[in-house]
């Protein structure tokens, strides 16, 4: 039981960040936007979340101009697809 | 308590992954009128260019210009019809589930898409206009469902086995090539409609 508690992620245990890494997951990245739509959250809402989990190098960031428009995309590290899957493993686990 | 929680947690993780990566506003409709389409236009080449055509195997058959003209004429239509019906269909469900028409997702949808379908359409053009107008049907097909299976990674999954059933279709119709505007027909229509009217009403419930 201890082993499996270990692997829950506290980083996780948010609904916003949890919503951020499982689309991350799923997709080379996304852009700020992107993931505001899908989230349905205010801009200063998810850079939060974002920052906590960019700190806990679970996501990188990468910024470009399109359009002379500033634009940030977001992936999920190894690290953090790594972390993730943990988490979810142990959620299944505990609901076994 | 704590497993309530938890199995919403899974509930969301599942959901957003799908949303995030998928284009899951297919219309059922529009799968149902380019069906329908699709049967109007292989009639209309059948009467008009096949149903004279000595089809012997793998060989050239030259059209007459004007035979080649209407087979444009007819492939034409029908394409830009099924564009049409397609796409406003498609925009009216993605609105209802107010999903985004134009977004990553489709954007990754329609490249995957277009690939295959361009590269057929630049080779069975090529070839049609060698005098091989009994692969067309075969080759078409082919060439439609490797765009479907390659699309599907970004839509329903269902949609995978639709473009393998395609492709199977398109073999049989390069190899029994007389009857392959009857492989057309059920590939592009009935097809289509079977599966416009399937999809829809196993994702109701």
């Amino acid at each position: 039981m201890k082993d499996i508690l270990k692997d829950l992620n506290k980083a996780f245990e948010n609904k916003i960040r949890l919503g951020i890494m499982s689309a991350l997951v799923v997709n080379d990245h996304l852009d700020f936007n992107a993931l505001k739509d899908l989230l349905d959250v205010t801009d200063g809402n998810l850079a939060s979340h974002l920052k906590y989990l960019e700190k806990h190098g679970y996501v990188s960031i990468k910024k470009e101009f399109i359009n002379r428009k500033p634009n940030t995309k977001y992936y999920a590290t190894a690290e953090g697809r790594e972390a993730f899957r943990k988490h979810i493993r142990a959620i299944e686990q505990l609901l076994k | 308590m704590e497993k309530e929680k938890y199995l919403n947690d899974l509930k969301e993780i599942k959901d957003m992954m799908s949303r995030s990566s998928r284009f899951i506003s297919l219309s059922g409709l529009s799968g149902i009128f380019v069906g329908i389409i699709a049967l109007a236009g292989a009639w209309a080449a059948w009467q008009s260019v096949y149903k004279n055509l000595d089809l012997n195997g793998y060989g050239q058959t030259l059209l007459s210009n004007e035979n080649l003209t209407q087979l444009l004429v007819i492939a034409a239509a029908t394409l830009v019809l099924s564009l049409a019906f397609g796409i406003y269909f498609t925009t009216r469900e993605a609105k209802k589930q107010h999903q985004r028409i134009w977004d990553q997702q489709t954007r990754r949808l329609l490249v995957n898409l277009v690939i295959p379908l361009i590269t057929g359409g630049i080779l069975c053009l090529m070839l049609l206009f060698d005098g091989f107008a009994g692969l067309m049907p075969g080759l078409t097909l082919i060439f439609y469902g490797l765009a479907l299976v390659q699309a599907s990674q970004y839509t329903l999954n269902e949609i995978r086995s639709l473009g393998m059933l395609e492709i199977v279709l398109g073999l049989v119709a390069v190899y029994l090539v007389p009857l392959g505007l009857l492989f057309w027909a059920i590939g592009f229509g009935i097809l289509q409609i079977v599966y416009g009217i399937v999809i829809p009403l196993k994702y109701k419930s």
